[in-house]
């Protein structure tokens, strides 16, 4: 028995304990055991990191779930470098956010249920990360799903939060039906599902093509797609980007763990960890850049102008998955998870900072009636700082190196896309750098524009709230300098470790570009944050007037933004109400009434009318019983003697 | 041709019998002519060397289920059994319904052949003792069939005190 | 010496006049002595049988069926006198309520 296996039944045994008892033992202890689950998680994957580091993996089945016929699907753990990064990832954010929402959900009525949730999430997104087929994959991505489904909707009493809920779990149903149709065709064409032999085949299949409605459809690239097709709905990438800015009705640290840290980068890690199929298709590469660098694009445009607290950092949400997207597409898939990793820490931070301000405002969420936080918040106030300058790529912090990455690799990579993706990743670094400073400006400096009262209910949150966001802001201070670039670190005599580390699982294509050109991206990359981050202070602290100005002068943009592009509304009108309308007019009105009633009804009237003929039979007579008795007798009898003859 | 005179006058007692008792109306009748049956067949047991059936037949059969059926006529009140029909209106039918049945089990009976032979010959038995042969095969291959037989006996005496016992009336 | 089959076609016999008058008397309590005929019918071609191929299994078969006979006897004879006591007539043909 290894103890890896550990990981994550912890906290599947904490979901059963806080499900069974937590209404009636547990209670206000609820979070006890799911703490000390999450946290025995942490320390055995930081053990199971320094394994890996030790060059040890593990590609182990543990229980055969499914075996029929040919098909073959276990409970099975696969750990390498790729999942060991993930596994550190998921528990450092799960435990901190744990701890956090100790505070956060304080006196909440259903807080057992809460953390029952979470330590379920928490199992399920370890079983994503650590599975060894795609059977056990899809397990672990339908219950993260589930699981986001449930605490989205956790105050289920508000209509609004149970929509958001459903809107969550319906987008996503779009992404994980291509997703489940991969699979299939992963298992037409292999003949298993279990990723070693998959990614060891792969190459034999580079050219083979199928005839897909007529057409000649490169295989790979198929399979490529429709495994992208899930990515794109758990990562709200553009279309089905819309369901994840609704999710912050969801509690706050949920948004932090699931919306922004975890659950969403699990459409990056299907990508990086099937690399081995992607790589063999330039079309599907092409495609996933594209898309992540549109996603990306499209949201921080959203970013600029929303007044929601929450939903400023959901857009900043999708637009960095965007940019992980990015990386993978031009190929550089450990510059994508290096920002996956990066991005966790200061993108929980930021939500949980959000979460801080939410506790002192009592839930207000609108950016323009706060202001002036800073004095009254200062541990908020300063960690939210530093995660925004680490987002907004300041040279020294998390976000830089990650950013830096990609965007060098997109410059200097193989892909055609590569350049056109790098000028948009820039774009991008530079709106994301406007509305992450506009958000801080907003919400901390200036005078206070709310109301007298919630003034004097302004508080800096308590301990188990500020001490994980501390925590936090290391990270997203410190976890970038393990891919420290060539360029700065071959003079200090550092290397990149998380690429050297990440090269037996991903590869790592070598830029084809001089010094030169990696300095020009740097500092462009760097340049582009700094005037972001000049901008916002020169229209909300110098000119607070220039901004509704400028809305006004270009109010017809300034709308299209404000309403995202009008996305949800255009949704609404060619495929939510045409559904409706064929549910309620055809479903019901023909199907259901015509036929289904028809036979539901017709069914047991036609049993009840042959019953009706049958019961003549039952006279209450002995006499007649003894007959039809004697008769079968007979029958029997008859047809014996008629064998032996 | 002894053994053949035997038979046939044990036939003839049974079947005459039975239909003596099937066709009397008197109910009490039926039961005196069932138990000269009885005792016809226990007799023909005897003949056909079986001591210990012919034993239960009389002790079993006529000394305690026909007594039962004795009490069981006394306790009703039959002085109106006496003036009414003995049959349904439909008897043909019944007796269509033997007739075929009787046929049937005449034709099988026709074509049966015996092409088995035990250990249990007349001799063994005659060694042994019937009833000690008998014995030894109850209590040895047939013990766990022996154990449920008692079962059935006791569920059946609770049945019949519960079932004809009168109601309290609460 | 007798053959086999001159016992098997009494036993018949016998058994088709339990038969007929299972199927035809009105009395519930000759219909019980019908379905005893029955049984003492199947008995004599067991002891026939067990005679005639030298094995005891046909009677240790009648020893059970006896004494389910015996089982039999008390719980149908309780029935009936719970039916009388109800119905005040031992006539089946007057009872029509065994029915759903």
């Amino acid at each position: 028995m290894n103890y890896y296996l550990l990981i994550p039944f912890l906290p599947l045994a904490a979901f059963l304990i806080n499900i069974l008892f937590g209404k009636s033992l547990l209670k206000e202890n609820a979070h006890w055991v799911a703490i000390l689950a999450v946290a025995g998680s942490w320390v055995i994957s930081v053990a199971t990191l320094i394994d890996v580091m030790g060059g040890k993996t593990l590609n182990q089945d543990l229980y055969t779930w499914v075996s029929s016929g040919g098909f073959k699907a276990s409970v099975g753990f696969l750990i390498d470098p790729l999942t060991a990064v993930m596994l550190i990832v998921v528990t450092t954010c799960s435990t901190l956010i744990h701890i956090y929402s100790t505070g956060y959900m304080h006196g909440d009525n259903g807080y057992y249920r809460f953390f029952s949730y979470l330590s379920l999430f928490t199992f399920c997104m370890l079983m994503l990360v650590m599975a060894n087929n795609f059977m056990q994959l899809y397990f672990g991505w339908e219950g993260v799903g589930l699981c986001s489904y449930f605490l989205i909707g956790y105050y289920f009493n508000k209509k609004s939060a149970s929509d958001a809920g459903k809107k969550a779990f319906i987008v996503n149903r779009f992404g994980d039906f291509g997703f489940g149709i991969g699979i299939f065709v992963i298992f037409l064409t292999f003949g298993t599902i279990y990723y070693e032999p998959v990614f060891s085949q792969a190459g034999a299949f580079a050219t083979k093509t199928v005839n897909f409605l007529g057409y000649d459809v490169h295989l790979m690239t198929l399979i490529a797609l429709l495994l992208f097709c899930g990515s794109i709905g758990k990562s709200a990438q553009m279309p089905l980007h819309v369901w994840l800015p609704d999710a912050m009705e969801g509690p706050t640290p949920v948004s932090a763990l699931i919306h922004a840290a975890t659950m969403v980068t699990a459409g990056v890690f299907l990508v990086a960890r099937c690399s081995p199929i992607f790589s063999l298709s330039e079309t599907a590469l092409m495609v996933v850049a594209l898309t992540g660098a549109i996603t990306s694009l499209f949201a921080a445009t959203i970013g600029l102008v929303q007044n929601d607290l929450k939903r400023i950092i959901a857009y900043s949400t999708v637009s960095q998955l965007g940019y992980m997207f990015l990386a993978c597409g031009v190929g550089a898939y450990t510059a994508g998870i290096f920002h996956l990793y990066t991005h966790a820490f200061f993108k929980a931070l930021l939500f949980l900072c959000a979460g801080s301000v939410m506790h002192a405002m009592s839930g207000e969420l609108d950016i323009q009636k706060m202001g002036g936080l800073k004095k009254h918040m200062p541990i908020t106030y300063w960690t939210m700082l530093i995660a925004s300058l680490s987002i907004a790529g300041v040279p020294g912090l998390a976000g830089f190196f990650s950013k830096d990455e990609i965007l060098w690799m997109a410059y200097s990579g193989p892909s055609p896309v590569g350049k056109l993706v790098w000028l948009s990743g820039t774009l991008v670094a530079f709106l994301t750098a406007f509305y992450s400073f506009r958000l801080i400006f907003l919400t901390f400096h200036g005078k206070f524009r709310g109301t007298h009262e919630q003034e004097h209910h302004l508080h800096e949150s308590p301990k188990s709230m500020t001490i994980p966001l501390m925590l936090l802001c290391v990270g997203a201070v410190a976890s970038g300098w393990v891919g420290i670039p060539a360029l700065i670190g071959e003079n200090l005599g550092i290397h990149n470790y998380i690429a050297e580390f990440m090269k037996p699982v991903l590869g790592h294509p070598e830029g084809h570009g001089t010094h030169g050109e990696e300095m020009m991206v740097m500092l462009v990359s760097v340049a582009v944050g700094f005037a972001g981050i000049g901008l916002a202070y020169f229209m909300y602290m110098m000119r607070p007037d220039l901004p509704g100005k400028l809305a006004t002068q270009f109010s017809g943009a300034y709308k299209v933004l404000f309403n995202k592009y009008y996305v949800d509304e255009l949704y609404s009108a060619i495929i939510v109400r045409p559904t409706i309308w064929i549910a309620r007019n055809i479903l019901i009105g023909v199907t259901d009434a015509r036929i289904i009633e028809a036979i539901v009804n017709g069914v047991p009237s036609a049993i009840g009318g042959f019953s009706r003929q049958l019961r003549k039979v039952q006279t209450g007579f002995l006499h007649h019983y003894a007959l039809i008795m004697a008769a079968g007798v007979l029958i029997v009898m008859g047809l014996m003697l008629m064998r032996s003859w | 041709m002894l053994p053949k005179l035997f038979f046939g006058y044990f036939a003839f007692a049974i079947i005459v019998l039975s239909l003596l008792v099937i066709t009397r109306r008197n109910p009490v009748h039926s039961v005196m002519w069932m138990l000269l049956l009885f005792f016809q067949i226990a007799s023909m047991y005897l003949f056909l060397n079986a001591e210990f059936i012919a034993a239960i037949q009389v002790i079993v059969y006529a000394g305690a289920i026909l007594v039962l059926f004795l009490f069981v006529v006394l306790l009703l009140n039959l002085r109106e059994e006496l003036l009414t029909n003995r049959f349904i209106s439909a008897w043909p039918v019944g007796l269509v319904f033997a007739g075929a049945i009787f046929a049937g089990a005449v034709s099988a009976v026709a074509a049966f052949v015996p092409n088995f032979s035990g250990q249990y010959t007349v001799d063994v038995i005659n060694r042994e003792t019937h009833t000690k042969a008998l014995g030894q095969a109850l209590y040895t291959d047939f013990l766990f069939p022996f154990e449920i037989a008692s079962l059935i006996l006791l569920i059946a005496i609770i049945g019949a005190i519960v079932l004809a016992k009168k109601r309290m009336r609460s | 010496m007798v053959p086999l089959n001159w016992y098997l076609m009494l036993s018949a016999a016998v058994f088709s006049i339990g038969v007929f008058g299972f199927l035809t008397r009105r009395n519930i309590i000759i219909m019980f002595m019908s379905v005893e005929l029955m049984l003492n019918a199947v008995n004599i071609s067991l002891v026939a049988f067990s005679h005639y191929l030298q094995d005891l299994r046909g009677q240790v078969l009648v020893f059970f069926i006896v004494t389910v006979a015996a089982a039999e006897a008390a719980i149908g004879l309780a029935i009936i006198i719970a039916l009388f006591r109800n119905k005040a007539t031992a006539h089946v043909d007057d009872m029509n309520e065994m029915k759903g």
